[in-house]
């Protein structure tokens, strides 16, 4: 079983939430770091709609998993792009799903091993359940309950579609 | 063949490193994109990755070395791993210490991987096959038959440079007959897809089966390097001299040195290459070697990534296919 999912709302939801959220912590110039290759993509369309003057960061955070003895190389992805310093800079790392929050402890130590940034603000088009690690997104697009067999994954880059799959 | 079975596990992927020959050309893209992954950690601030973090590699090297010993370590330790260096002529190769001994040894301090540099052909293969089933050995140079991490950085930065294998024309200058540089580096080339590889020496330093490898021989510098898009130039080892191969050195360099001059006969954006240390005026003038189509330092910094790369791949194979030996 699958599903699409158009994610134009919940992109535009994001963008919503992301404008209050530098507002109220009175951030003017964040800079922005996607995760590949899903997280680049959502951060493309946000990038664009908060009119960032800097140009967009990815990580590609391969070499920081904590399941590299288990799983291997995986060389097929871009490697990470920061065209910025981030000292005391403010940072809004975007990623497709967040799941286990593996994928962002390790994007979070590629990035200090950069520099040390003035503040993180995590971004995740889609939040499910499943969580190992204490780590929330500050700015959600949608909330999934999903079973265990269940897995969401974002296809793009154009068009960008959430797909639902297993659960039968 | 032999090689295929010592470096290569059962699904096909590396479990040693010990030479470019019979390698496919989808494995040699592996590392050189691997590696194309690990050539911005040197930009950061940290210029380390966790990878691997507790992983001890032992610098084994028999013959001196300082560049490839210094880049294999600095390519370790930005990979997280721990480092031990053993230069083997002050060890205990002189208290008698056979060689399985010095690697029953070094296996019983919990090692992962050994870089091996030896004198004698078929000296990191000879390990390879005698070592524990969960150490993997990457060979860094074996007298004159292969130095294959030397071959696959120059792989890199010419790709770097010139995108497309299949449009080259390359040329390698020198001492072919003794160098594992230039025969890890035919080998490559000819996987990767060059149509066309020119060996340019002396007779007496051209191997005699040189077609074979697939190459073109000339013996003369001028012919060689015309339309050439790549010019490897090999270290000439002064060694030779003394064994009558070659007259002297000003000869040598009046007919094999490349000379500003001589380079203009090549493609306009040639790359020239060298895996040093260079004899400055010698088999290169100095205006060519720090010319503008120069690469020689590239050179230098990719080979950190690309043993960055080899390192990762060979250490990072999923355990549950790991073969039992």
């Amino acid at each position: 079983m699958s599903s699409h999912q158009d994610i134009t709302p919940l992109l535009e939801q994001m963008v919503r939430n992301l404008q209050s959220l530098l507002k109220e912590r009175n951030i003017t110039d964040p800079l922005m770091v996607g995760i590949h290759t899903g997280g680049v993509w959502v951060a493309e369309v946000l990038h664009k709609a908060l009119s960032i003057s800097e140009p967009l960061g990815s990580l590609n955070i391969t070499f920081y998993r904590d399941d590299f003895t288990r799983i291997g190389m995986h060389p097929q992805v871009q490697p990470s792009m920061l065209p910025f310093a981030i000292e005391d800079r403010h940072i809004i790392l975007v990623d497709d799903v967040l799941h286990t929050g593996r994928t962002i402890r390790a994007a979070l130590n590629e990035i200090f091993d950069y520099g040390r940034p003035a503040s993180v603000i995590l971004a995740a088009l889609i939040e499910r359940n499943g969580k190992e690690l204490p780590i929330c997104a500050d700015v959600v697009g949608e909330v999934l309950n999903l079973s265990q067999d269940q897995h969401v994954k974002l296809s793009g880059p154009e068009p960008l579609t959430a797909i639902i799959q297993g659960g039968a | 063949m032999k090689n295929q079975h010592v470096q290569l596990d059962k699904e096909g992927r590396l479990r040693h490193f010990i030479t470019t020959e019979g390698l496919s050309r989808n494995l040699l893209t592996e590392i050189l994109d691997t590696a194309e992954n690990f050539s911005t950690v040197g930009n950061q601030q940290v210029k380390k990755v966790p990878l691997l973090r507790g992983k001890t590699i032992i610098n084994l090297f028999f013959e001196p070395s300082t560049r490839t010993r210094t880049t294999f370590e600095l390519a370790a330790s930005r990979l997280s791993a721990d480092v031990l260096n053993i230069d083997v002529n002050t060890s205990s190769a002189s208290k008698g210490e056979t060689l399985l001994d010095m690697l029953r040894n070094l296996e019983a301090m919990h090692s992962d991987m050994f870089v091996v540099r030896h004198n004698q052909s078929g000296a990191a293969q000879f390990i390879a096959e005698h070592v524990a089933p969960h150490i993997s050995v990457i060979n860094a140079g074996d007298g004159s038959h292969a130095h294959p991490t030397q071959a696959m950085l120059d792989m890199f930065t010419i790709r770097k440079h010139k995108p497309d294998f299949s449009a080259l024309r390359v040329a390698i200058v020198g001492d072919i007959m003794h160098s594992r540089v230039a025969r890890s580096e035919i080998h490559a080339l000819n996987i990767l897809g060059v149509p066309e590889i020119r060996a340019i020496g002396p007779q007496t330093l051209i191997p005699p089966d040189a077609e074979h490898l697939g190459v073109h021989v000339h013996h003369s510098l001028e012919s060689g390097l015309k339309d050439v898009d790549v010019i490897l130039m090999l270290r000439l080892q002064r060694e030779r001299m003394r064994g009558a191969l070659l007259p002297s050195e000003s000869e040598y360099f009046a007919r094999f040195g490349l000379t500003v001059e001589k380079l203009a006969l090549a493609q306009t954006d040639a790359i020239v290459m060298h895996p040093g240390p260079i004899n400055r005026g010698v088999e290169i003038e100095s205006a060519v070697a720090d010319g503008p189509q120069s690469v020689i330092l590239e050179q230098v910094s990719n080979g950190i990534a690309v043993r960055m790369a080899v390192m990762s791949m060979v250490l990072g194979r999923s355990p549950q296919s790991e073969e039992s030996r």
